[in-house]
Order: C-alpha cells, then structure tokens, then sequence
C-alpha cells in the first residue's frame, strides 16, 4: 500500500474543477496485480454519492479507454492514451539475479543492492500509479468525455468490474487498434487536404511523431546508463566498506538523476499522446474518405436517377459527420498543442533546477571531503 | 585516554599494540615527552617492557582498523549520497592507515630528487618499431654529475632496471616496486600505425604508469641508492635489456605464487614468537582480493560511463531533431538549447571517464601489483628461516655423524667430520643472522609501505574528487545558462 504525492509534470492544469475530482490516494501490489484505488470527490448529480472510493485493476483502464475510442459520438475527440501495463519486468528480473548470486556477495553488498532494487521496485510502482491518475484526469478535466456513462461507471461502480467488462466486444477495440497502427499513416498522408490548419497539422505531427519515438527510445537508453553507472558505485561503496569496518550509513539517492528519468518520463507521455492526436486525424480522414465515396454515389444515382434521395441524406450525414469532426477536432489539437507547450515548460524547468541543487549539493559534499583529506 | 601522539609499546610477548588518535588534526611526533629517547625498534636487543604507560586497548593491533571516533565525525557530513557514501569509505580507509606513524626520522619525506616520464615518441616502423619515452630528473642529490638531466628510455629499459634491481634486492627482503604489465595487443596497435583514441588511451596510461613506477623508486632509500638507478637515470645509452623475455611484473609474481605453494607445503611450520608477521601477511592478502574485487568494479564503472557518453550524445542529436520539428517557437529553440546541454553533458561524462580510469583505476591495478610484491617479501623471509632451519637439522646430522664416528673409532674421517661440523655451526650463524636481518627488513618496509600507501591514496583522492568537483561546477554553469530558455517557453 501506498500513498500519493501529487507533484506531477506529464500533464498540467488537470483536477481544478471541484466539482469532479479524482485521484489514486492508494495501491496495492500483489505480485505483479496492481490493484488502484479510485477515489472521487463530486458536487455532480449524476453521481450517486459525494465521496466514494472503488478498487480497479489495470484491465478496467483498457476496457474504459477502449469503450471510449469506440464511441461515434467522440471520433472527434482526442482520447487520452491508454496507461501502459505495470511493468515490473526489470527489477524482477534483478531481483531474481540478486538472488542467485547471494552466495558470492557480502552481506554488506546484498542488502545494498536489495535495497537498490527496493527502491527501483518503488519507483515503478510511483510511476503506474501516476500514469493511470493521470488518465483519469485528463478525462474528468474534459467537457465532453467527463459526462461519459462508462466513465461514470467506471468511478462508481462498486462490484466488480471485470463481469461487465467481458460483456464488452473486446476483439473489436484490438482489431480497431491494430488496423490503426499500420494503416493510418498511409491514409492520413494520402488525404486530399482543403483546409489549411488540417494540412499544417497532420505534416507536423506526422514527422513530430516519429521524432518523439526515437527522442524517447534514447532517453530511455541514457538513463538506463545512467542507472548502471549508479550500481557500479553501490558495489563500490560496499567492496570500500569490506576494507575499513562497517558503518551504518544508508545508501540514499543515486547519481542517476530522477531529473533525467522525469524527461524522459515526459517524452513518453507525450509520444502517446501524439499517438492519440494521429487517430483523431485518422478517423477524419477516413471521414472524408466516406464523404467523398458518398458524393460519388449519390453522382452514380443522379446518373441512374435511382435512390437519388437515400444517395442524398447519406451524403449529408456523411458531410456532417466531417464537419463535426473537422470543427472538434480543430479545438481539440488547438488545445492539445497548448498542452504540450505547458507541459514541456514545466518540466525542462524542474529538470534544470533540480539539475542545479543537484549539482550544488554535490559541490558541497566534494569540497568537504577535499577538505577533510588535506588538512591531515 | 588520548594521547596526544603516536607510540609503539613493545611488550615482552612482542604483541604490538598501538594507542589511536581520534582527532584528525593532530600533528604526529615521536614521544619524547618523558624526556626518553622513542625506542628504537630496529635494534637487535629486544626492548624491555613498556616504558610508558599505556592506556591503549589490550589486544588493539595495528590491523588497519579504525576507531569509532572516525566514524562519528564523518556520518552525518557524506551519508546523503550513495556515490559519496563510497568516498567517505575511501576515505577512512586512507585515514586508518595515516595513523600509523614510524619512530625514525621523518626527516626522508623531503624529496631531493624528482623525476618524470615525458614524450613519448614512436622510433622507426613496422613491427620493429617502439615507443621511446623520455625521462627527465630534477635533484640535488650530489652523487649525480648533473642537477637536472634527461635521458630516453624505452620499455624493456624499464623492465630491465626491474630484473637487476629483484636480484639484488629481494633477497634482503625489500619491496621491489613492480613495473607495469606488457602488453602484446597494445602494443602491436602502436606498431601498426593505429592512430585511434584506443592507442593514443594506451601509449598515456603506459607512461603515466612507467613514470608512477620511477617515482616509487627513487622514493626508496635503499633503492635510489642503487648504482642501476643512477645508471638508468643518468647514462646517455643503457645496454639493451634482452633478458627482459622471461621477467615482467607478472612473471615475477608468478614466481612467487608458486615459491608461497612450496612455503605451504613445507611441514615445519614458522613458530613465530612474535605474531606480527602472520598477521601482517593475512591483511596483506585480504586487502589485495579487495582490492582485485574493487578494481573489477571501476573497471566496470568506466565502461558503463563510456557508455552514457555514448548515449548522451545520441540523444543530444535526437533532442536537436526534435527541436527542428517542434512547431512553437520558443519551444524549439529551448528544446535545441537542450540539445547542447546534452553534448555538453557528453564531454563531461567523458572527462570522468578519464578520470575514473586514469586515476581510480590505475591506482587500484598498482597496488594490486604491490601488494603483490609485499607478499613476495614475506615470502624471502620465509626462505631465509628454510634456510637456517635446514642448516640446523644439517648440523644435528653432522653431530651424529660425529657421534658414530667416535664410537666407531675412525680418527681420520672424525677430522673431516669435525671441520664440517665448524664450517656448519658457521652457517647457521649466519643464517640466523640473515633471518634476524631480513626479519627487521621486511618489518620497515612493509611500515614504509603503509605509509606510502595511504599518501598515495589520498593524493589520487584528492586529484579524483577535484575532478569531479570541476565537473560539477561546469555542469552548473551549464544548466543555469539552460534555465532561461526553459522560462522563456511561451
């Protein structure tokens, strides 16, 4: 069990609105289950109570992401990205090390590095718990998506959610998905563009895109260095305390900086985002793919002078639909765009500060130590 | 309960013990407050019970253990950090050792001669080729022609002086300083004209370290004594050292390897009166597997820093594209300005890496090849009291022998027999004297050798920490030239 600190720099300006606010002020790890927490505060009618908590798993997320992104209704809409699964792959797997070498290691070294991985256990831990709050804040925080019923559900409920979830057409939103992933790009390129801010849109986010992916993949790959440059340095310290007789410092903190892993925590955050914003283009697309596949049917018919007026209304649905998503969807990236600029100022400006004190603090150290080694 | 100096009591039962000193600014000095004067440990006499009082702990040895009192002065300060943590352990390793104090004259620190290892400079082509390093001495000691001198040496010259100073030397059972390790992989990469960063890394850590070894010869008396040295530092041309196929650092310590298997397997086992040695020889040997154990980690620390070097710079490139690609303008530029801060960073973990490796490294893999030489002392000492128990039990058999022969009533074999006799009671004379004397040898220099060690670490510390000190503050100036731009995102 764990409680929650708030500080956050992925997303901004999320959980004002007294009237809806949501956060995860607890979790449980049982193996590798996690199990959330939900507690909502509300002054909302539609809610049944004020002030109630329900537990949920990392399965009820998807099922709530996914109902979202099938629904007509929010096509419009950039859904936020689904919080990935809790990973806790790396430090199990040096857990499982540590254990196997427990023989060769002193006692000073094993608890060392067992408290090592305690910590990065814990880290992870912080992270997923972060990363489903905050979905759940970027939903309750947006006007349309926080009247959702399945949201509302998913806050109140109070049995268990998986019954309802496998009632759901889970095959369909994987499908849908995948037929994202590996079509959009083409058909989001392939798109007769008429309206400017569209056209300016989709070439930014498509090279943004790939850009962020790979920013992402090498600022994982730099603080995965950077982690194992600390480990060298707590088998130092424990080798250096089998030569001179044991002390009870506790090894606190690491040279990794959490500055770095927060940046890249960002990056991350924001290459799915992207992704969600690059599915909005998409379904537009395909939007206008349908518009004009419906003009040219209701020509055929004008032509064959045959089911002209079903060729019609089909046409202005579809033109509707079009507009509709094309207007919403405009404010949507308008906002999204807003977002990421706040949230990037934010946290390139904890990362430097914290960059400084960091470094202060370690000047600090240094030079008291220098000192105590000249002056004998 | 503190004494306000250091003191050796030597009790009859020969157990050292030692009063410690918690304070760190004390300033050492032989006790002479009695109006005594300091026992001189060295003499052949055995010194009587302790004239002094002693308020040390009973059964405090000199095991390179600090007190409590360290460590409670040092908690607070550096526990923060985990990378500080090591240090501070470092630290009480060095300190430990710097308690230790001899009661001869200090008067030897001041150094009248100093000498550097300078230009290498690769001499002719091909596989032929080698690397010639110079090597330039500053002293005014008057047994040399000049005050100030150089002369060109290549490797072999350096591994030859090692072999002429073993033979002479190691027999009376002083440290011999060994040299740095040949190298046949880094050397053929020279040889062939490799002229990459890997190359240039070797040709710098072999003369960091063939100068190191210089340094730590002509800081010992009885070495800088030697006329090879003088020879080595002075003579324009030196023989070239042919022999030098069979003899490196390593060699000789395999040499001893083998020579301390033979000791074990001796079935008379040293009665040691005095303990100091076995224990002296134990901490030896469990500080040089530390030592070993450590290395093998900075080893690895230098590799994974390498390798965040590698990857900061990546990542400076992937930062810049990003940046191009990013539509707000304030928030390209600053995320470009990142990109520098990152190649920055880049050169920094590079300039640690060197650091990490050239000074924390290096310093371990010496003292690793030292210790190894302390154990091959302990080892001729060992072989001194072989040979004078062997020359014992030969004279009982010569005895007997004698014994027979009187009763076997053979008057011309009994003179033989009688001057055997002499001519062995000499040797084991001698050859207890030998021991006696090597005894005392291995004794000084191995209270020599502690406490060079513990100058020698921390100066390298020191040198280590300032690297990192400069590096912090570079890194400062960087994130802080950052920070506006960060603010600046609109």
């Amino acid at each position: 069990s764990l409680s929650r600190q708030t500080a956050r720099s992925v997303s901004v300006d999320l959980n004002n609105d007294a009237s809806l606010l949501i956060d995860i002020p607890d979790a449980l790890c049982e193996r590798d289950k996690v199990k959330f927490t939900v507690h909502t505060k509300t002054t909302l009618s539609c809610f049944q109570k004020l002030d109630f908590s329900v537990p949920r798993q990392h399965e009820d997320f998807i099922w709530l992401h996914d109902t979202l992104v099938e629904t007509e209704d929010y096509a419009g809409l950039i859904i936020p990205p689904a919080p990935p699964k809790p990973d806790f792959e790396s430090p199990r797997e040096k857990m499982h090390k540590l254990g196997e070498g427990e023989a060769t290691m002193t006692k000073e070294e094993y608890s060392k590095m067992k408290q090592e991985l305690e910590a990065e256990y814990l880290a992870v831990f912080k992270k997923t718990v972060q990363v489903h709050e905050v979905f759940l804040q970027r939903l309750s925080s947006h006007p349309i998506l926080s009247k959702d019923r399945n949201f509302q559900i998913f806050l109140e409920y109070d049995q268990d959610l998986s019954v309802r979830r496998k009632n759901a057409k889970e095959t369909f939103g994987s499908f849908f998905k995948n037929m994202v992933k590996s079509a959009d790009e083409v058909i989001i390129s392939g798109i007769k563009e008429v309206d400017d801010f569209f056209e300016q849109e989709k070439t930014f986010l498509l090279d943004y895109s790939s850009k962020i992916k790979d920013s992402t993949a090498k600022a994982e790959k730099m603080t995965r260095s950077h982690k194992n440059v600390a480990d060298d340095y707590i088998h130092i310290s424990a080798t250096l305390s089998s030569l001179s007789v044991d002390d009870n410092t506790k090894v606190e903190g690491r040279v990794a900086s959490d500055e770095e892993l927060k940046l890249t925590e960002l990056l991350r955050y924001y290459m799915r985002d992207i992704q969600a914003a690059k599915d909005l283009l998409y379904r537009r697309a395909r939007a206008l793919a349908d518009y004009e596949n419906s003009n040219k049917a209701l020509d055929k018919a004008r032509l064959k002078s045959k089911d002209m007026a079903q060729a019609e209304e089909h046409q202005q649905q579809c033109l509707q639909k079009f507009d509709k998503l094309s207007e919403s969807g405009k404010r949507e990236l308008t906002s999204f765009k807003g977002r990421r600029v706040v949230a990037f100022r934010k946290n390139l400006i904890e990362m430097a500060e914290l960059e400084i004190k960091h470094a202060k603090n370690n000047m600090a150290l240094l030079q008291g130590c220098i000192e105590l080694l000249k002056s004998n | 309960m503190l004494n306000s100096s250091l003191t050796y009591n030597v009790s009859v039962s020969g157990v050292f013990q030692r009063n410690p000193v918690a304070a760190r600014t004390e300033s050492f000095q032989p006790n002479t407050a009695n109006g005594e004067e300091p026992a001189d440990l060295f003499s052949e006499e055995d010194s009587g019970p302790a004239a002094r009082s002693s308020n040390s702990p009973p059964g405090y040895k000199s095991s390179g253990v600090h007190s409590d009192d360290d460590s409670d002065l040092f908690a607070g300060v550096l526990s923060r950090n985990g990378f500080y943590c090591s240090f501070w352990k470092l630290l009480l390793f060095t300190h430990s050792f710097s308690l230790i104090q001899l009661e001869e004259d200090e008067v030897k620190d001041n150094f009248e001669l100093d000498v550097a290892v300078t230009n290498p400079e690769k001499i002719g082509d091909g596989m032929n080729a080698y690397m010639a390093y110079k090597v330039s001495t500053v002293t005014t000691l008057p047994m040399f022609r000049n005050r100030t001198f150089s002369v060109w040496r290549r490797f072999s010259d350096f591994l030859g002086l090692y072999e002429k100073l073993s033979l002479k030397h190691s027999l009376n059972g002083c440290i011999i300083p060994p040299p740095p390790e040949k190298s046949v992989v880094g050397m053929t990469k020279v040889k062939v004209g490799k002229e990459d960063s890997s190359s240039a890394d070797f040709v710098e850590r072999r003369r960091a370290a063939l100068e190191r070894y210089l340094q730590r010869v002509v800081s010992h008396p009885s070495l800088l004594q030697d006329p090879d040295v003088r020879e080595f530092l002075e003579r324009d041309e030196l023989p070239r050292a042919v022999s030098t196929q069979a003899l490196s650092g390593a060699g000789f310590l395999k040499m001893i390897n083998k020579a301390s298997d033979a000791v074990n397997k001796m079935t008379i086992k040293i009665n040691e009166s005095d303990t100091w040695f076995d224990d002296k020889l134990q901490e030896v040997e469990s500080e040089e597997l530390q030592l070993r154990k450590l290395h093998t980690v900075v080893e690895s620390l230098v590799n994974h820093r390498k390798e965040l070097c590698g990857n900061t710079a990546v990542f400076a490139k992937s930062i810049a594209m990003l940046g191009t690609s990013e539509d707000n303008t304030a928030l390209s530029r600053a995320l470009s300005q990142l990109a520098e801060v990152e190649d920055k960073m880049e050169a920094l973990h590079q300039a640690q890496a060197a650091s990490d490796f050239f000074i924390f490294a290096e310093l371990l893999a010496d003292y690793i090849r030292l210790l190894g030489a302390v154990r091959g002392c302990f080892e001729q000492r060992m072989k001194a009291w072989q040979r004078w128990q062997e020359s014992q039990s030969t004279l009982q058999k010569k005895r007997e022998a004698e014994a027979k022969l009187l009763w076997a009533n053979k008057p011309d074999k009994l003179q033989q027999a009688k001057e055997e006799i002499t001519e062995w009671e000499g040797k084991v004379t001698q050859y207890e004297r030998d021991f006696d004397r090597i005894s005392v040898t291995v004794r000084k220099e191995v209270l020599r050798f502690e406490k060079e060690k513990s100058k020698d670490f921390k100066s390298q510390l020191v040198k280590y920490l300032e690297s990192f000190l400069q590096s912090q503050q570079r890194l400062i100036k960087f994130w802080e030239a950052f920070l506006p731009e960060a603010k600046a995102i609109a």
